[in-house]
Protein backbone atom coordinates (compact mmCIF):
# COMPACT_ATOMS: atom_id res chain seq x y z
CA UNK A 1 0.00 0.00 0.00
CA UNK A 2 3.15 2.39 0.87
CA UNK A 3 4.40 2.29 -2.98
CA UNK A 4 1.24 2.26 -4.27
CA UNK A 5 0.62 5.69 -2.37
CA UNK A 6 3.51 7.23 -4.04
CA UNK A 7 2.78 5.58 -7.23
CA UNK A 8 -0.64 7.16 -7.55
CA UNK A 9 1.26 10.53 -6.47
CA UNK A 10 3.47 10.59 -8.79
CA UNK A 11 0.83 9.97 -11.69
CA UNK A 12 -1.61 12.35 -10.35
CA UNK A 13 1.45 14.65 -10.81
CA UNK A 14 1.72 13.73 -14.22
CA UNK A 15 -1.62 14.37 -14.62
CA UNK A 16 -2.00 17.80 -12.99
CA UNK A 17 1.57 18.49 -15.33
CA UNK A 18 -0.61 17.46 -18.70
CA UNK A 19 -4.03 19.80 -17.24
CA UNK A 20 -2.25 22.72 -16.55
CA UNK A 21 -0.33 22.40 -19.69
CA UNK A 22 -2.92 22.44 -21.54
CA UNK A 23 -4.42 25.71 -19.64
CA UNK A 24 -1.51 27.42 -20.03
CA UNK A 25 -2.19 26.65 -23.77
CA UNK A 26 -5.21 27.30 -23.85
CA UNK A 27 -4.62 30.62 -22.10
CA UNK A 28 -2.07 31.44 -25.40
CA UNK A 29 -4.52 30.51 -27.88
CA UNK A 30 -6.89 33.28 -26.50
CA UNK A 31 -4.39 35.75 -26.00
CA UNK A 32 -2.99 35.67 -29.40
CA UNK A 33 -6.27 35.55 -30.77
CA UNK A 34 -7.92 38.51 -28.82
CA UNK A 35 -4.46 40.42 -29.76
CA UNK A 36 -3.08 39.61 -33.07
CA UNK A 37 -5.83 37.68 -34.65
CA UNK A 38 -2.80 35.33 -34.70
CA UNK A 39 -3.79 31.85 -32.21
CA UNK A 40 -0.28 30.34 -32.99
CA UNK A 41 2.26 32.93 -31.44
CA UNK A 42 0.38 33.49 -28.62
CA UNK A 43 0.26 29.69 -27.98
CA UNK A 44 4.46 29.72 -28.51
CA UNK A 45 4.91 32.57 -26.28
CA UNK A 46 3.20 30.80 -23.55
CA UNK A 47 4.96 27.41 -24.24
CA UNK A 48 8.08 29.46 -23.91
CA UNK A 49 7.27 31.24 -20.66
CA UNK A 50 6.38 28.02 -19.34
CA UNK A 51 9.66 26.54 -20.50
CA UNK A 52 11.54 28.91 -18.50
CA UNK A 53 9.55 29.85 -15.76
CA UNK A 54 9.20 26.26 -14.45
CA UNK A 55 12.30 24.81 -13.71
CA UNK A 56 13.48 28.06 -12.00
CA UNK A 57 10.74 28.13 -9.33
CA UNK A 58 10.83 24.34 -9.58
CA UNK A 59 14.58 24.26 -8.42
CA UNK A 60 14.67 27.55 -6.21
CA UNK A 61 11.55 26.43 -4.28
CA UNK A 62 13.14 24.87 -1.33
CA UNK A 63 15.77 27.41 -0.62
CA UNK A 64 12.74 30.30 -1.28
CA UNK A 65 10.65 29.23 0.98
CA UNK A 66 12.87 28.75 3.74
CA UNK A 67 14.14 32.16 3.23
CA UNK A 68 10.72 33.60 3.21
CA UNK A 69 9.61 31.84 6.16
CA UNK A 70 12.98 32.97 7.81
CA UNK A 71 13.23 29.46 9.39
CA UNK A 72 16.90 28.67 10.72
CA UNK A 73 18.28 25.20 10.76
CA UNK A 74 19.01 24.26 14.44
CA UNK A 75 21.37 21.67 16.11
CA UNK A 76 21.21 18.81 18.05
CA UNK A 77 22.35 20.27 21.28
CA UNK A 78 20.25 22.52 21.00
CA UNK A 79 16.89 20.88 20.39
CA UNK A 80 17.77 17.52 21.79
CA UNK A 81 13.74 16.13 21.79
CA UNK A 82 12.82 17.80 18.73
CA UNK A 83 15.88 15.61 17.36
CA UNK A 84 14.75 12.66 19.15
CA UNK A 85 11.19 12.63 18.04
CA UNK A 86 11.68 13.49 14.57
CA UNK A 87 14.88 10.69 14.43
CA UNK A 88 11.92 7.83 15.82
CA UNK A 89 9.74 8.87 12.68
CA UNK A 90 12.30 8.35 10.48
CA UNK A 91 12.96 4.84 11.36
CA UNK A 92 9.33 4.41 11.21
CA UNK A 93 9.10 5.84 7.99
CA UNK A 94 12.53 4.77 6.47
CA UNK A 95 12.68 8.10 5.44
CA UNK A 96 16.47 9.82 5.37
CA UNK A 97 16.80 11.93 8.60
CA UNK A 98 15.40 15.72 7.34
CA UNK A 99 17.45 18.77 8.42
CA UNK A 100 15.47 20.62 10.64
CA UNK A 101 14.44 24.71 10.86
CA UNK A 102 13.05 26.57 13.87
CA UNK A 103 11.19 29.41 13.17
CA UNK A 104 10.87 32.20 16.07
CA UNK A 105 7.48 32.74 16.13
CA UNK A 106 4.53 32.38 18.66
CA UNK A 107 1.92 31.01 16.63
CA UNK A 108 2.05 27.39 16.73
CA UNK A 109 2.79 25.90 13.69
CA UNK A 110 5.10 23.54 10.74
CA UNK A 111 5.59 22.98 6.98
CA UNK A 112 7.86 20.24 5.43
CA UNK A 113 9.96 21.12 1.93
CA UNK A 114 12.30 19.25 0.06
CA UNK A 115 11.43 18.05 -3.59
CA UNK A 116 12.95 14.46 -2.90
CA UNK A 117 13.53 13.00 0.35
CA UNK A 118 16.82 13.19 0.57
CA UNK A 119 16.59 16.63 0.39
CA UNK A 120 13.82 16.94 2.82
CA UNK A 121 13.53 19.65 5.19
CA UNK A 122 10.95 20.02 7.95
CA UNK A 123 10.52 23.09 10.07
CA UNK A 124 8.49 24.41 13.29
CA UNK A 125 7.69 27.43 14.93
CA UNK A 126 9.01 28.26 18.46
CA UNK A 127 5.16 28.45 19.74
CA UNK A 128 4.82 24.85 18.75
CA UNK A 129 7.55 23.73 20.37
CA UNK A 130 6.60 24.98 23.46
CA UNK A 131 2.62 24.05 23.43
CA UNK A 132 2.81 20.98 22.48
CA UNK A 133 4.02 17.29 24.76
CA UNK A 134 6.01 15.00 23.13
CA UNK A 135 3.10 12.85 22.31
CA UNK A 136 1.49 15.50 19.75
CA UNK A 137 4.98 16.58 18.83
CA UNK A 138 5.36 12.91 17.04
CA UNK A 139 2.17 13.62 15.67
CA UNK A 140 2.78 16.87 13.63
CA UNK A 141 6.53 15.47 12.75
CA UNK A 142 4.80 12.55 11.52
CA UNK A 143 2.29 14.35 9.15
CA UNK A 144 5.18 16.67 7.90
CA UNK A 145 7.29 13.67 7.04
CA UNK A 146 4.16 12.03 5.32
CA UNK A 147 4.09 14.98 3.21
CA UNK A 148 7.54 14.57 2.28
CA UNK A 149 7.27 10.57 1.58
CA UNK A 150 4.40 10.94 -0.39
CA UNK A 151 6.33 13.55 -2.65
CA UNK A 152 3.70 16.10 -1.59
CA UNK A 153 5.99 19.33 -1.84
CA UNK A 154 7.07 18.59 -5.66
CA UNK A 155 3.46 18.17 -6.55
CA UNK A 156 2.38 21.15 -4.82
CA UNK A 157 5.44 23.09 -6.11
CA UNK A 158 4.99 22.43 -9.43
CA UNK A 159 1.06 23.64 -9.04
CA UNK A 160 2.78 26.84 -7.34
CA UNK A 161 4.71 27.89 -10.47
CA UNK A 162 1.92 26.06 -12.90
CA UNK A 163 -0.40 28.98 -11.25
CA UNK A 164 2.37 31.55 -11.34
CA UNK A 165 2.18 30.97 -15.09
CA UNK A 166 -0.87 31.37 -15.74
CA UNK A 167 -1.87 34.63 -13.54
CA UNK A 168 1.74 35.97 -15.49
CA UNK A 169 -0.33 35.07 -18.83
CA UNK A 170 -3.70 36.17 -18.01
CA UNK A 171 -2.36 39.57 -16.46
CA UNK A 172 -0.20 40.20 -19.57
CA UNK A 173 -3.46 38.59 -21.89
CA UNK A 174 -5.75 41.35 -20.14
CA UNK A 175 -3.23 44.90 -20.64
CA UNK A 176 -2.46 43.91 -24.17
CA UNK A 177 -6.54 43.97 -24.70
CA UNK A 178 -6.62 47.29 -23.37
CA UNK A 179 -4.02 48.73 -24.25
CA UNK A 180 -3.94 48.67 -27.78
CA UNK A 181 -7.15 48.58 -30.52
CA UNK A 182 -7.49 45.77 -32.10
CA UNK A 183 -7.94 45.37 -35.84
CA UNK A 184 -9.43 42.07 -36.28
CA UNK A 185 -12.63 42.19 -38.07
CA UNK A 186 -12.30 38.86 -39.39
CA UNK A 187 -12.02 36.71 -36.22
CA UNK A 188 -15.53 35.19 -35.61
CA UNK A 189 -17.64 36.50 -32.55
CA UNK A 190 -17.98 33.07 -30.75
CA UNK A 191 -14.54 32.54 -30.81
CA UNK A 192 -13.57 35.76 -29.39
CA UNK A 193 -16.52 35.04 -26.52
CA UNK A 194 -14.97 32.26 -25.72
CA UNK A 195 -10.93 33.77 -25.91
CA UNK A 196 -12.16 36.41 -23.72
CA UNK A 197 -13.44 33.55 -21.24
CA UNK A 198 -10.53 31.62 -20.80
CA UNK A 199 -8.59 34.70 -20.18
CA UNK A 200 -10.48 35.66 -17.40
CA UNK A 201 -11.51 32.33 -15.70
CA UNK A 202 -8.88 30.16 -16.20
CA UNK A 203 -6.32 32.07 -13.56
CA UNK A 204 -9.44 31.26 -11.64
CA UNK A 205 -9.48 27.74 -12.25
CA UNK A 206 -5.97 27.15 -12.17
CA UNK A 207 -5.96 28.27 -8.60
CA UNK A 208 -8.98 26.67 -7.92
CA UNK A 209 -7.54 23.14 -8.94
CA UNK A 210 -4.09 23.98 -6.73
CA UNK A 211 -6.22 24.55 -3.70
CA UNK A 212 -8.37 21.74 -4.08
CA UNK A 213 -5.46 19.80 -4.20
CA UNK A 214 -3.90 20.74 -1.19
CA UNK A 215 -6.60 20.16 0.52
CA UNK A 216 -7.05 16.46 -0.29
CA UNK A 217 -3.00 16.47 0.73
CA UNK A 218 -3.44 17.82 4.27
CA UNK A 219 -5.97 14.30 4.65
CA UNK A 220 -3.52 12.25 2.81
CA UNK A 221 -0.62 13.82 5.09
CA UNK A 222 -2.86 12.75 8.14
CA UNK A 223 -3.40 9.27 7.48
CA UNK A 224 -0.33 8.68 6.54
CA UNK A 225 0.89 10.12 10.27
CA UNK A 226 -0.90 7.96 11.59
CA UNK A 227 0.21 4.77 9.82
CA UNK A 228 3.64 5.71 11.43
CA UNK A 229 2.92 6.82 14.16
CA UNK A 230 0.00 4.01 15.41
CA UNK A 231 -1.49 6.62 17.82
CA UNK A 232 -4.06 9.20 16.05
CA UNK A 233 -4.67 10.98 19.44
CA UNK A 234 -1.31 12.59 19.22
CA UNK A 235 -1.72 14.15 16.05
CA UNK A 236 -5.50 15.08 17.13
CA UNK A 237 -4.64 17.29 20.19
CA UNK A 238 -2.26 18.73 18.38
CA UNK A 239 -4.40 19.96 15.83
CA UNK A 240 -6.92 21.02 17.96
CA UNK A 241 -4.43 23.09 19.88
CA UNK A 242 -3.07 24.51 16.89
CA UNK A 243 -6.43 25.47 15.59
CA UNK A 244 -7.44 26.94 19.07
CA UNK A 245 -4.81 29.44 18.44
CA UNK A 246 -5.96 32.67 17.21
CA UNK A 247 -2.09 34.23 15.78
CA UNK A 248 -1.01 34.42 12.98
CA UNK A 249 2.65 33.38 11.75
CA UNK A 250 3.78 36.77 11.13
CA UNK A 251 6.26 35.67 8.10
CA UNK A 252 3.51 33.66 6.50
CA UNK A 253 2.91 34.62 2.60
CA UNK A 254 -0.26 33.60 0.50
CA UNK A 255 2.37 31.40 -1.76
CA UNK A 256 3.80 29.37 1.37
CA UNK A 257 0.51 29.14 3.24
CA UNK A 258 -0.75 25.63 1.58
CA UNK A 259 2.26 24.00 2.83
CA UNK A 260 1.67 24.61 6.64
CA UNK A 261 -0.19 22.25 8.57
CA UNK A 262 -2.51 24.63 9.00
CA UNK A 263 -3.58 27.51 8.03
CA UNK A 264 -0.70 30.36 9.08
CA UNK A 265 -2.38 33.59 7.80
CA UNK A 266 -6.12 34.99 8.62
CA UNK A 267 -6.77 32.84 11.69
CA UNK A 268 -9.11 35.19 13.11
CA UNK A 269 -11.60 35.17 10.60
CA UNK A 270 -14.25 32.61 11.09
CA UNK A 271 -15.06 30.70 7.57
CA UNK A 272 -13.01 27.97 7.73
CA UNK A 273 -14.11 26.06 4.37
CA UNK A 274 -14.63 27.73 1.12
CA UNK A 275 -13.21 26.77 -2.14
CA UNK A 276 -10.56 28.93 -2.04
CA UNK A 277 -9.25 27.56 1.57
CA UNK A 278 -6.11 26.46 1.56
CA UNK A 279 -6.32 24.03 4.40
CA UNK A 280 -9.83 21.68 4.96
CA UNK A 281 -11.64 22.22 7.93
CA UNK A 282 -10.10 21.38 10.95
CA UNK A 283 -13.33 19.89 12.54
CA UNK A 284 -12.99 17.42 9.38
CA UNK A 285 -9.61 16.49 9.72
CA UNK A 286 -10.09 15.82 13.02
CA UNK A 287 -12.97 13.74 12.58
CA UNK A 288 -11.87 11.47 10.02
CA UNK A 289 -9.03 11.29 12.27
CA UNK A 290 -11.24 9.86 15.34
CA UNK A 291 -12.53 7.25 12.81
CA UNK A 292 -9.32 5.69 11.96
CA UNK B 1 5.84 -17.79 -41.58
CA UNK B 2 8.84 -19.43 -39.68
CA UNK B 3 10.53 -15.87 -38.81
CA UNK B 4 6.74 -15.01 -37.27
CA UNK B 5 7.17 -17.97 -34.99
CA UNK B 6 10.83 -17.55 -33.89
CA UNK B 7 9.84 -14.21 -32.96
CA UNK B 8 7.41 -14.82 -31.03
CA UNK B 9 9.38 -17.47 -29.59
CA UNK B 10 11.94 -15.04 -28.77
CA UNK B 11 9.51 -12.22 -26.96
CA UNK B 12 8.12 -14.47 -25.26
CA UNK B 13 11.57 -15.83 -23.35
CA UNK B 14 12.69 -12.33 -23.21
CA UNK B 15 9.02 -11.46 -21.18
CA UNK B 16 9.73 -14.29 -18.74
CA UNK B 17 13.66 -13.55 -18.51
CA UNK B 18 12.65 -9.89 -17.62
CA UNK B 19 9.83 -11.25 -15.45
CA UNK B 20 12.23 -13.36 -13.45
CA UNK B 21 15.04 -11.03 -13.42
CA UNK B 22 12.28 -8.16 -11.63
CA UNK B 23 10.90 -10.74 -9.43
CA UNK B 24 14.31 -11.70 -7.76
CA UNK B 25 15.33 -8.54 -7.43
CA UNK B 26 12.51 -7.09 -5.49
CA UNK B 27 12.75 -10.12 -3.37
CA UNK B 28 16.33 -9.66 -2.77
CA UNK B 29 14.92 -5.85 -1.99
CA UNK B 30 12.71 -7.16 0.72
CA UNK B 31 15.07 -9.10 2.31
CA UNK B 32 17.34 -6.83 2.60
CA UNK B 33 15.37 -4.47 4.19
CA UNK B 34 14.12 -7.01 6.49
CA UNK B 35 17.91 -7.14 7.77
CA UNK B 36 18.21 -3.61 7.29
CA UNK B 37 14.58 -3.54 10.21
CA UNK B 38 16.20 -5.59 13.02
CA UNK B 39 19.73 -4.53 12.69
CA UNK B 40 17.71 -1.00 13.84
CA UNK B 41 16.54 -2.81 16.45
CA UNK B 42 19.61 -3.93 17.50
CA UNK B 43 21.19 -0.98 17.62
CA UNK B 44 18.87 0.72 19.80
CA UNK B 45 18.92 -3.11 21.97
CA UNK B 46 22.56 -2.14 22.37
CA UNK B 47 22.05 1.40 22.95
CA UNK B 48 19.61 0.58 25.81
CA UNK B 49 21.73 -1.58 27.01
CA UNK B 50 24.78 1.34 27.23
CA UNK B 51 22.11 4.01 28.68
CA UNK B 52 20.91 1.60 31.73
CA UNK B 53 23.95 1.44 33.72
CA UNK B 54 24.24 6.20 33.48
CA UNK B 55 20.32 5.72 35.17
CA UNK B 56 21.15 3.03 38.23
CA UNK B 57 23.96 5.66 38.89
CA UNK B 58 21.88 8.95 38.55
CA UNK B 59 19.32 7.12 40.59
CA UNK B 60 20.97 5.29 43.58
CA UNK B 61 22.06 8.13 45.09
CA UNK B 62 18.52 9.67 45.11
CA UNK B 63 16.56 6.99 45.85
CA UNK B 64 18.51 4.02 47.82
CA UNK B 65 15.60 2.06 49.37
CA UNK B 66 14.79 1.21 45.81
CA UNK B 67 17.23 -1.21 45.04
CA UNK B 68 15.48 -4.34 44.30
CA UNK B 69 13.47 -2.28 40.86
CA UNK B 70 17.59 -1.37 40.13
CA UNK B 71 18.70 -4.85 40.42
CA UNK B 72 15.60 -5.96 38.10
CA UNK B 73 16.86 -3.50 35.60
CA UNK B 74 20.55 -4.74 35.74
CA UNK B 75 19.37 -8.72 35.40
CA UNK B 76 17.50 -7.99 32.61
CA UNK B 77 19.96 -5.68 30.98
CA UNK B 78 22.07 -8.17 30.09
CA UNK B 79 19.87 -10.32 28.24
CA UNK B 80 19.19 -7.12 25.79
CA UNK B 81 22.82 -8.28 23.77
CA UNK B 82 22.73 -11.90 24.10
CA UNK B 83 20.38 -14.55 22.94
CA UNK B 84 17.69 -15.24 20.44
CA UNK B 85 15.70 -12.11 18.77
CA UNK B 86 12.81 -13.04 20.42
CA UNK B 87 14.58 -13.02 23.47
CA UNK B 88 16.03 -9.87 23.27
CA UNK B 89 12.71 -8.40 22.34
CA UNK B 90 11.10 -10.12 25.55
CA UNK B 91 14.32 -9.05 27.75
CA UNK B 92 13.46 -5.07 26.05
CA UNK B 93 9.81 -5.29 27.12
CA UNK B 94 10.78 -6.06 30.63
CA UNK B 95 12.87 -3.32 30.88
CA UNK B 96 10.39 -0.53 29.66
CA UNK B 97 7.79 -1.82 32.55
CA UNK B 98 10.89 -1.91 35.07
CA UNK B 99 12.23 2.01 33.39
CA UNK B 100 8.21 3.12 33.73
CA UNK B 101 8.70 2.57 37.30
CA UNK B 102 11.80 4.02 37.93
CA UNK B 103 10.68 7.50 36.20
CA UNK B 104 7.53 7.26 38.17
CA UNK B 105 9.65 7.00 41.20
CA UNK B 106 11.18 10.35 40.35
CA UNK B 107 7.62 11.91 41.39
CA UNK B 108 8.23 11.16 45.20
CA UNK B 109 11.90 12.62 44.83
CA UNK B 110 11.76 16.32 43.92
CA UNK B 111 15.77 17.01 43.78
CA UNK B 112 16.03 13.59 41.46
CA UNK B 113 13.26 14.89 39.28
CA UNK B 114 15.11 18.50 38.80
CA UNK B 115 18.26 16.28 37.66
CA UNK B 116 19.25 17.65 34.91
CA UNK B 117 21.25 13.78 33.86
CA UNK B 118 18.37 12.07 35.36
CA UNK B 119 16.21 14.36 32.76
CA UNK B 120 18.17 13.79 29.75
CA UNK B 121 18.50 10.04 30.33
CA UNK B 122 15.08 9.91 30.79
CA UNK B 123 14.58 11.14 27.34
CA UNK B 124 17.52 9.47 25.45
CA UNK B 125 15.52 6.30 27.01
CA UNK B 126 11.99 7.00 25.73
CA UNK B 127 13.94 7.95 22.52
CA UNK B 128 15.12 4.66 22.38
CA UNK B 129 12.22 3.10 23.32
CA UNK B 130 10.44 4.50 20.39
CA UNK B 131 13.11 3.68 18.16
CA UNK B 132 12.59 0.20 19.38
CA UNK B 133 9.30 0.13 19.29
CA UNK B 134 9.35 1.77 15.39
CA UNK B 135 11.73 -0.77 14.28
CA UNK B 136 9.65 -3.14 15.54
CA UNK B 137 6.32 -2.15 13.57
CA UNK B 138 8.84 -1.53 10.53
CA UNK B 139 10.41 -4.92 11.03
CA UNK B 140 6.74 -6.49 11.29
CA UNK B 141 5.28 -4.47 7.81
CA UNK B 142 8.61 -5.17 5.61
CA UNK B 143 8.22 -9.06 6.35
CA UNK B 144 4.63 -9.01 6.12
CA UNK B 145 5.17 -7.54 2.75
CA UNK B 146 8.00 -9.92 1.57
CA UNK B 147 5.80 -12.50 3.03
CA UNK B 148 2.77 -11.52 0.98
CA UNK B 149 5.22 -11.13 -2.24
CA UNK B 150 6.64 -14.59 -1.61
CA UNK B 151 3.50 -16.49 -1.49
CA UNK B 152 1.06 -15.18 -3.83
CA UNK B 153 1.48 -16.45 -7.33
CA UNK B 154 3.18 -16.69 -9.77
CA UNK B 155 6.29 -15.09 -7.70
CA UNK B 156 5.74 -18.07 -5.42
CA UNK B 157 6.84 -20.35 -8.25
CA UNK B 158 10.26 -18.39 -8.49
CA UNK B 159 10.21 -18.18 -4.68
CA UNK B 160 10.35 -21.73 -4.07
CA UNK B 161 12.80 -22.48 -7.23
CA UNK B 162 15.26 -19.67 -5.63
CA UNK B 163 14.96 -20.71 -2.06
CA UNK B 164 13.41 -17.72 -0.16
CA UNK B 165 12.01 -18.82 2.59
CA UNK B 166 8.96 -17.21 4.54
CA UNK B 167 10.03 -15.04 7.58
CA UNK B 168 8.86 -14.50 10.60
CA UNK B 169 7.17 -10.88 12.50
CA UNK B 170 8.52 -10.59 16.25
CA UNK B 171 5.66 -10.98 18.64
CA UNK B 172 4.36 -8.42 21.28
CA UNK B 173 2.86 -9.08 24.33
CA UNK B 174 -0.79 -8.15 24.56
CA UNK B 175 -0.62 -5.51 26.82
CA UNK B 176 2.53 -3.67 25.07
CA UNK B 177 0.31 -2.94 21.69
CA UNK B 178 0.09 0.36 22.45
CA UNK B 179 3.28 2.87 21.76
CA UNK B 180 4.01 3.92 25.37
CA UNK B 181 2.73 7.69 25.99
CA UNK B 182 5.11 9.66 28.50
CA UNK B 183 3.72 13.20 29.40
CA UNK B 184 6.50 15.33 30.87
Amino acid sequence: MLYKQIQTNKRKTMLLLSFFTLIVVGVGWAIGYLVNNDSLTGIIIALVILAFYLPITYLSATSQVLSMSGAKEVTREEYPQLYAVVEELCIASRLPMPKIYVINDPSPNAFATGLKPEKGVVAFTTGLLETLNREELAGVAAHELAHIRNYDIRLMTICIALVGVIAILADFGTRMMFGRRRGNQKSHPALLIIALVFVILLPFVSRFVHLAVSRNREYLADATAVEFTRNPTGLINALEKISADPRDVKKAKSATAAMYIDRPTGRKSKKRSSWFATHPPMENRIERLQNM
Amino acid sequence: MIHVGLIIGIAVIAILVIYAIVTYNSLIKFRNWIQEAWSQIDVQLKRRHDLIPNLVNTVKGYATHEKETLEKVIQARSQLVSGSAQDRIDADNEIQQTLKSIFALAESYPDLKANQNFLSLQEELTSTENKVAYSRQLYNKTVAEYNIKRETFPTIILANMMNFKRQEQLEIPEAEREVPTVEF
